[in-house]
């Protein structure tokens, strides 16, 4: 009994205790230790799984943001999609942002992405067939409606767990979770009953790539000639590029940033100050998921000119990650966007193109996520040192 | 301050990749392949085509630069994106794809590349497109020949099971594992099914289907229901090991697909077809070389070397088998044989004496070209893709 008093007051023999804020410099040293650390792990389990010098696979992976390097590099495509991805899941994480700065746990962004993606590619779909049967339709106007639809579709699917959530307290995280289940099968209803070719494949192609209707909701190249490789992501890294900035002034500046802020730190607090907590809920989480259907919109007319239930590739769920990691702020979540694409970029690379060597991995997409998910764990888990620190108990004497 | 930071942080990315610097390659007359796959080679249907370029790569004497693979590329905008990684920075003049979903995206490469020579397997629109995109070509073989030459086989199989007293006429029931209820898919089980009822008359056979190209587990539960349904012999157009190892496990005979499974199943694999994509490689690759046009809907058969049969399995295969095979396969090359003749099967008991297919694929999917003549039905004929959608008569679609 009596040791057992003595051991409960021992001191333990490492604690946590919670940093004083850190400078800057010295946060950003810890996640460039924990980056450097990441490498040294991934280079040591590629030497031991797999046997090749690990700097082979760095610059295959590297290869994945650069391509192979060429005279033209500022021309480069491969550098151009990966900057043409990282706005995309920049955008994404913007339009959660506001949602998770209200603690509105909103998961559900693969679906409302989704669904923008699907409601952009039905009306793409609709006007390029009544295009090719004869109709006269502007081709800028096909983008217009395009952009609304999958904006108000992104919306609607926003718009009901929060309704929901406002009339009988229903819990956002699993009817978010739930939403995107439905995006995904309906999308793939659509695609296998309306839009694919019957008795041969469920997939539906490029969209209007043939005919009258040719180009019809693609998304205008600007500077073609001058630019080729940018022209195809000019508008949305522009797009993304604009609503860095428009998500910072609102959320910073704005009176609706700020009533969404104190909704999120405390809802008594938001109600005794007199805010309408299901309004202010109701509408951020209208932006949301607009914007979430915007980014559809994007990927359906500027990226992949097609529709199927892989569109949004799990980017609904890395937002999350980065918006997060970023702390809600637009201008980090930019540089975080990019070091996901760029991994992922990167581990694509390992898995699709064979070593220097010309041996290939057996297992390569695999092992090639492994080294991606090293590389994050050490990222996140180096939050945790920048937030804490651990305590080492003093040596002392045992016992009395 | 931490927005600077992270701000200066990307523009020190971005700097960095317009510093970075490098040399252009020249350009001269060594043609640069390259091979755009779905999978990789854990899949059957991509090992095939992989080996195939091995193979064309000895035969053309290609250095190994020459030719750059790019595996798991999903149908999306990633397969137009691989291409232009091909073209751009590895020089490619020749790119091949091998799904079928890849085409509208590959087509995407091809109008932005005129130069380059886009060949998409088992594709359908290149014939309909030729003023659009002059750079881009289909091609298949008529694998419904070798479906048959494999069904045969099977065929002998059941006969040796029958003699020995192991099953009755009457249970000879083959089981089949399909991906899709696709005309490619349809074509090949029921060309396997009119081989092996060729020698074995009473043959019925069961027909699975997996809704997915490549799903081991779905392939597996798919072999092991077939059988546990009295089916004695399975067969498989899907792209995973799944089916053939179930049936190792059930000790069922296995006709397999895509190449040879003898290595993974020695007990139970009797043979496989599998359309050696090889020549196709080679007649495109001497056709650039030559600077000559490439067909663009281009159709291999058994005397091209495109429709081949693996080696046969003697420990699992009936006596005689080989023999069989080969007296087909003389009728083929006579051109005495074929595989869809409206003689050998019924549709809901009737003879069918006009089929027309959607060969064009418009956008309605109307059906426009006859394909019956002279009481038989040509498949491969007015399109390399197969369009054989019939449902015959002693096939049973079970889900």
């Amino acid at each position: 009994m009596k040791k057992q008093i003595i051991s409960g007051t021992h001191e333990p023999f490492a604690h946590i205790i919670k940093r004083e804020k850190m400078p800057w410099w010295k946060e950003w040293g810890v996640r460039l230790c924990a980056i450097a650390l990441s490498l040294v792990v991934c280079a040591i389990v590629i030497k031991l799984v797999i046997g090749v010098p690990p700097t082979a696979l760095f610059s295959k992976f590297a290869d994945g943001l650069l391509g192979r390097m060429r005279a033209d590099i500022p021309q480069n495509h491969q550098f151009w999609l990966t900057m043409g991805d990282t706005s995309i899941l920049l955008l994404i994480a913007l339009a959660i942002t506001p949602a998770f700065k209200m603690r509105f746990w909103n998961i559900g962004a693969e679906g409302q992405v989704l669904i923008g993606s699907l409601a952009s590619a039905w009306m793409m779909i609709t006007i390029g067939k009544y295009v090719n049967a004869g109709g006269v339709f502007p081709r800028w106007l096909t983008l217009v409606v395009m952009l609304v639809v999958a904006m108000i579709a992104g919306a609607i699917w926003a718009l009901l767990p929060a309704y929901f959530k406002n009339k009988w307290n229903t819990n956002e995280t699993l009817f978010t979770l739930m939403m995107n289940y439905i995006a995904i099968q309906l999308t793939a209803y659509c695609c296998t009953e309306f839009w694919s070719k019957k008795n041969t494949s469920n997939n539906v192609g490029v969209i209007n790539s043939e005919g009258k209707a040719m180009g019809y909701g693609w998304l205008p190249t600007p500077l073609k000639e001058s630019f080729p490789k940018v022209s195809e992501w000019l508008i949305i890294i522009a797009v993304a590029v604009v609503f860095s900035l428009l998500i910072h002034i609102y959320l910073k500046y704005s009176k609706q940033g700020y009533e969404l802020s104190v909704v999120g730190e405390s809802e008594n607090t938001a109600r005794y100050v007199g805010i309408n907590v299901p309004k202010v809920v109701l509408r951020t989480m209208i932006i949301s998921g607009a914007l979430c259907g915007l980014v559809g919109f994007l990927l359906v007319s500027g990226d992949q000119h097609s529709i199927s239930t892989t569109i949004v590739d799990g980017r609904g769920f890395t937002a999350i990650m980065v918006s997060w990691i970023s702390k809600f702020n637009p201008f980090a979540m930019a540089a975080v966007a990019f070091m996901f694409v760029f991994l992922e970029h990167g581990a694509a690379q390992i898995a699709s193109v064979p070593l220097p060597n010309g041996q290939r991995l057996s297992g390569a997409e695999e092992f090639s996520s492994i080294l991606t998910a090293i590389i994050i764990f050490f990222i996140i888990g180096c939050e945790f040192f920048i937030n804490y620190k651990v305590v080492f108990r003093k040596f002392s004497k045992k016992g009395e | 301050m931490k927005k600077i930071i992270s701000l200066l942080l990307l523009a020190v990315m971005m700097l960095s990749c317009f510093v970075a610097c490098g040399n252009e390659e020249e350009k001269n007359d060594v043609l640069t392949i390259g091979l755009i796959c779905l999978h990789d080679e854990n899949s059957t249907y991509d090992l095939n085509f992989i080996n195939a370029m091995k193979d064309a790569q000895k035969a053309l004497g290609l250095e190994d630069s020459q030719i750059i693979y790019k595996y798991n590329i999903p149908e999306g905008a990633e397969c137009t994106d691989a291409a232009t990684d091909l073209v751009e920075n590895y020089g490619c003049d020749i790119i091949f794809a091998n799904s079928f979903g890849h085409e509208t995206f590959l087509m995407e490469a091809a109008k932005k590349y005129p130069d380059v020579q886009f060949c998409h397997a088992t594709g359908t629109m290149a014939h309909t497109s030729t003023d659009i995109v002059k750079n881009f070509h289909n091609a298949f073989a008529s694998i419904y020949e070798g479906r048959y030459l494999a069904g045969i086989a099977a065929g002998m199989k059941l006969n040796e099971m029958i003699e020995s007293g192991e099953i009755t006429a009457e249970q000879a029931k083959m089981g089949y594992v399909g991906a899709f209820a696709y005309a490619e898919v349809k074509s090949g089980y029921t060309s396997f099914y009119l081989g092996a009822k060729s020698v074995c008359p009473t043959v019925t056979m069961d027909v699975k289907f997996t809704d997915s190209w490549y799903d081991e587990n779905k392939e597996k539960e798919a072999a092991l229901a077939l059988i546990e349904n009295d089916c004695v012999l399975i067969s498989q157009h899907a792209d995973s090991m799944g089916a053939p190892n179930a049936c190792e496990q059930a000790g069922v005979p296995n006709v397999s697909y895509n190449g040879s499974t003898v290595a993974a199943c020695p007990n139970t694999f009797i043979v496989s077809s599998r359309i050696d994509w090889s020549p196709y490689y080679q007649y495109v690759y001497n056709c650039v070389k030559e600077n000559k046009e490439i067909a663009v809907d281009w159709c291999g058969g058994i005397s091209e070397g495109s429709v081949v049969l693996t080696d046969i399995n003697d420990k699992a295969a009936a006596e005689g088998t080989k023999e069989a095979i080969d007296a087909a396969i003389a009728e083929f090359k006579a051109g005495t044989l074929h595989v869809f003749d409206t003689k050998n099967f019924t549709v809901a008991g009737e003879t069918i004496t006009s089929f027309k297919a959607d060969v064009d694929t418009d956008a309605n999917y109307e059906a426009d070209t006859e394909v019956v003549e002279d009481g038989i039905f040509y498949e491969s004929k007015y399109r390399s893709a197969p369009y054989f959608t019939l449902d015959i008569d002693g096939i049973n679609i079970i889900g």
